[in-house]
C-alpha cells in the first residue's frame, strides 16, 4: 500500500511540474514595423502593470505595485500625460516567470498600452524580454539587477552592478578590509554579482576566502556560518535573496559573528526585508542601495509622507519602490518630450531627461536606457531604519558592461 | 580537530531540527499512516504562536516557554479538527487523504497570509538564547541549537516514556499493530486515533516554536519543511520512533560533514543519492515493525 502511495507521491509531483513548465506563453500581437500598437482613442492612456500579487515573491512586488499607483495619482491629479488620465491595468505575474511572459503579451496586444512597469526578479524580465523585443514594446523595469544586458525596449531604473555593487566594494577597501567571505542564493543574480566581485578583488588585492551558495529558499546555515568563520574574512558580502537571509543572520548572531568585527554588506535587504528578519539581528549591519527612507531631501519627503497616507505609517519606503516611482515620472517626461505615445519616438526623446526623484537627480542615460544614480551605502539602526554613512557625491554613470573599468575585460 | 568537532556538533544540531519536524510525523504517518501534508502548516501554527504571545507578553523568555505548551495545544486542537473532520473519513484511502490534506495546507498557508499579512513576522528570541557557548578557545556552540537538541530530545524521551508506560501508550500500540484486533478487544479505536494525532499535531506545535529561532516565520514556512520530515520518517521506517531519531542525526552530520568539504548544493545531491541507494538496499527503512497483522 505504502508503496503505491509513494508512486503516487512521484506522479504528483511531476504533474505539477509539467503543468508549470507547459504553462502557455501566448507572445502573440499585432506588432507594426513601428512598434506596438498604442490605444489612445478614448480620453484615458492605458500603461501595464506587471507584478507578482500571489506567490513567493508576492511580498516585496505588491510594494512596488503600490509604489506604482502611487506614482499615477499624483501624475493624474496634476493634469495626467499630454492631457490624457492614465488608466492602469493591474496583472498578476504569479512569480511564475511563463505566467510573466503570457501577461505581458497580454497587456501588449489585448489591452494595447502604452508601455508596461514591473517585473523584479531577472529571471521574470528574461522571460518577459523577447515578448517586449518582439512587440516592440516599452518596459520600465524597476529593481537592482546584474547588469550584463541592455534590450532596446527596456529601461532600467534599478542599478547596475557599477551603481550598487562596485560602489559597495570600494566602500570595503576605503574601510581598510582585506578580505571578503561570499555568500549568496544559487541562481544567475548572485553568481554574476560574485563573478563581478572576484575580478575586482583581484585587481585590488583584496582576498575572497570563500564562496557558497544557498539553495533559493534554503532555511540551514550553520555550516556555511562555521565556514565564514573559520575564514577569519575582514567582512562577508552577502547576495541572499528572500528568506534565506531571516536563516542566515539568526546563525550568524548565534555564531558570535558581530557587524564590528566581520560586517555583512548585503545587496537585497533593505527597509521592509528588515522589518521581516528582526532588527536584533540585523542591527550595524550594512546595505548597498541608491535611496533609503531617511534620504536627505524635500523630493523623498514629500514622497514617504505620500506613501505612508495612502498606505499605512507602518510601512516603510524601500529602493526598488523609489526605482519604480520614479520610473513612471520619467516614462510622463520622456512622453511629454516625445510629443506622443509612439514608442520609437518616446525611447528617442528618452537621452537626457531628468526627474527631481526621492534618491536625488536622476538622468536619463539614452545609450544604455539605464539612469544616473547616486551610489549609498547604509547602516541598519535598531529601529529598523537604514542610515547613510557613505555615498558616491554624485550620481554614478550607469556601465551595465563595465566597459569602463579595465579589471572587468575578462567578463561577459 | 577543532573543526571536525564544531562540525560535528553543528550535524547534530541540523539532526536535532529534523528530529523536531518528523517526531510528529512519525506518530501520524509512522503509526497510523496517515500522509498528513498539512504537517508543515501546523509546524507553522507553532511558529505564530510566538508571534501571537509575545504581542500579549513581553518578555521574550517568558513567552517563548509559555508558547510551547500553548503551541502544543493549538497545532493539537487544529490537527484533532483535521481529523475529525476530514482524515477519519479517509483511513482507508490513503491516496485521498494526502490530496485532501494537501489541500488543507494551500488553506492554512492562506488564512496566514490573511490574518497575518504575507511578509515573515519576526519575533524575538531570549538574549540568553542569541549568542554562543565557548567550549574551548575556539570551540563555541550557538546556544539556540543547544536549548532546540534539549528540546527535540526531551519530546523524544516524553514520547517514548508515553508509549512504553501509559495505558494510552499501550493502547496506540496496540492499535497500530493490529487494529481489527484492537478493535475487537474493546479498544475505541476511534478515540485512540485522535489523541495519536493530537499528540503529533501537537509536536508539529512545538517544532515550530523551536523554528522561530533559527529560521523565517511566514506562511511558506511549512513548504520547506515537509520534505525534509517524510525522508526522516520513511527513511527511519514505518511505525518505529528509534529509526527516526537515529536516520535524524546521521542525515545532519552527513549533511554537515559533505557540506563543509564541498558546498551546500554538492551535498544536498550527496545526502539525497545516499538516501535513494539505502532505500534501494532497504525500502522499508531502516527498522520495520514486526505484527502479526494482515493488513
Amino acid at each position: 500500500m505504502l508503496k503505491r502511495t509513494m508512486a503516487f507521491v512521484a506522479v504528483a509531483a511531476t504533474f505539477a511540474t509539467l503543468t508549470a513548465c507547459g504553462a502557455k506563453t501566448d507572445e502573440s500581437g499585432a506588432a507594426s514595423p513601428d512598434g506596438a500598437v498604442i490605444d489612445t482613442s478614448g480620453p484615458t492612456v492605458k500603461v501595464g502593470l506587471l507584478n507578482s500579487l500571489s506567490g513567493t515573491m508576492a511580498i516585496s512586488e505588491v510594494t512596488v505595485r503600490d509604489s506604482l499607483q502611487l506614482a499615477i495619482e499624483e501624475i493624474n491629479a496634476a493634469g495626467g500625460v499630454l492631457g490624457k488620465q492614465i488608466e492602469a491595468i493591474s496583472e498578476d505575474g504569479a512569480s511564475d516567470w511563463p505566467t510573466f511572459a503570457e501577461k505581458s503579451g497580454k497587456l501588449i496586444s489585448e489591452d494595447k498600452v502604452a508601455a508596461v512597469f514591473g517585473c523584479w526578479t531577472s529571471a521574470s524580465r528574461k522571460a518577459v524580454k523577447p515578448v517586449f523585443e518582439k512587440n516592440k514594446a516599452l518596459l520600465f523595469y524597476p529593481v537592482q539587477y546584474e547588469g550584463l544586458e541592455q534590450s532596446p525596449y527596456i529601461f532600467y531604473t534599478g542599478a547596475t552592478t557599477n551603481q550598487q555593487i562596485v560602489p559597495g566594494l570600494d566602500y570595503l577597501k576605503a574601510q581598510g578590509k582585506t578580505s571578503v567571505y561570499l555568500v549568496g542564493s544559487d541562481y544567475v543574480f548572485p553568481r554574476t554579482a560574485n563573478k563581478i566581485i572576484k575580478a575586482y578583488a583581484e585587481a585590488n588585492g583584496m582576498k575572497v576566502l570563500g564562496e557558497d551558495y544557498a539553495p533559493l529558499g534554503s532555511t540551514e546555515f550553520s555550516t556555511i556560518v562555521n565556514k565564514v568563520k573559520a575564514s577569519g574574512a575582514s567582512a562577508v558580502f552577502n547576495t541572499l535573496n528572500g528568506d534565506s537571509n531571516v536563516a542566515f543572520f539568526k546563525e550568524y548572531k548565534s555564531a558570535g559573528l558581530t557587524a564590528g568585527a566581520m560586517p555583512v554588506v548585503s545587496v537585497s535587504i533593505a527597509e521592509e526585508e528588515v522589518k521581516s528578519i528582526g532588527t536584533q539581528y540585523l542591527a550595524g549591519q550594512l546595505t548597498a542601495w541608491n535611496y533609503y527612507q531617511t534620504t536627505e531631501g524635500a523630493a523623498n519627503e514629500k514622497f514617504v509622507k505620500a506613501y505612508k497616507a495612502k498606505y499605512g505609517a507602518d510601512k516603510p519606503t524601500s529602493d526598488p519602490m523609489e526605482a519604480a516611482y520614479v520610473s513612471v515620472h520619467l516614462w510622463k517626461a520622456m512622453v511629454e518630450k516625445a510629443g506622443t505615445f509612439e514608442v520609437e519616438k518616446v525611447k528617442a526623446a528618452s537621452d537626457g531627461i531628468t526627474f527631481d526623484a526621492p534618491e536625488g537627480l536622476v538622468t536619463v542615460d539614452g545609450a544604455t536606457q539605464h539612469i544616473h544614480k547616486t551610489a549609498r551605502i547604509g547602516r541598519i539602526g535598531d529601529d529598523g531604519l537604514i542610515t547613510e554613512v557613505w555615498n558616491s557625491g554624485q550620481p554614478v554613470k550607469p556601465d551595465p558592461y563595465l566597459k569602463g573599468y579595465s579589471w572587468a575585460t575578462g567578463l561577459s | 580537530m577543532t573543526l571536525v568537532l564544531s562540525q560535528l556538533f553543528t550535524g547534530i544540531s541540523i539532526g536535532a531540527v529534523l528530529l523536531l519536524i518528523a517526531l510528529g510525523l512519525s506518530l501520524t504517518f509512522g503509526q497510523m499512516n496517515v500522509i498528513n501534508m498539512a504537517h508543515g502548516e501546523l509546524i507553522m501554527v507553532g511558529a505564530y504562536t510566538v508571534y501571537v504571545l509575545q504581542q500579549v507578553i513581553s518578555g521574550a523568555g517568558w513567552s517563548l516557554l509559555i508558547a510551547l505548551p500553548v503551541a502544543f495545544a493549538v497545532a493539537g486542537l487544529i490537527g484533532v479538527l483535521l481529523e475529525v473532520s476530514l482524515i477519519r473519513r479517509l483511513y482507508l484511502r490513503p491516496l485521498d487523504t494526502l490530496l485532501v490534506t494537501w489541500g488543507v495546507s494551500l488553506l492554512l498557508q492562506q488564512l496566514a497570509r490573511d490574518v497575518f499579512g504575507a511578509p515573515n513576522v519576526q519575533t524575538r528570541a531570549p538574549e540568553i538564547l542569541t549568542g554562543s557557548i565557548r567550549i574551548t578557545d575556539d570551540l563555541a556552540i550557538s546556544s539556540s541549537r543547544v536549548f532546540i537538541l534539549v528540546l527535540a530530545l526531551a519530546a523524544v524521551a516524553a514520547v517514548t516514556l508515553v508509549l512504553r508506560t501509559t495505558p494510552l501508550g499501550r493502547r496506540i500500540r496496540a492499535v497500530v499493530q493490529n487494529r481489527d484486533l484492537a478493535a475487537v478487544s474493546g479498544l475505541a479505536t476511534g478515540r485512540i486515533d485522535r489523541l495519536t494525532f493530537f499528540i503529533g499535531s501537537g509536536l508539529a506545535g512545538i517544532a515550530g516554536v523551536a523554528l522561530t529561532l533559527i529560521g523565517p516565520i511566514g506562511p511558506a514556512m511549512g513548504t520547506n519543511i515537509i520534505v525534509n520530515a517524510f525522508l526522516v520518517v520513511v527513511v527511519g521506517g514505518i511505525g518505529q520512533l528509534k529509526g527516526t531519531v537515529i536516520v535524524a542525526f546521521v542525515l545532519g552530520v552527513l549533511q554537515s560533514m559533505v557540506e563543509y568539504t564541498t558546498t551546500t548544493s554538492v551535498a544536498s545531491v550527496i545526502v539525497f543519492v545516499t538516501i535513494v541507494a539505502f532505500l534501494q538496499w532497504r525500502p522499508q527503512g531502516l527498522f520495520t515493525l514486526r505484527t502479526r497483522s494482515l493488513a
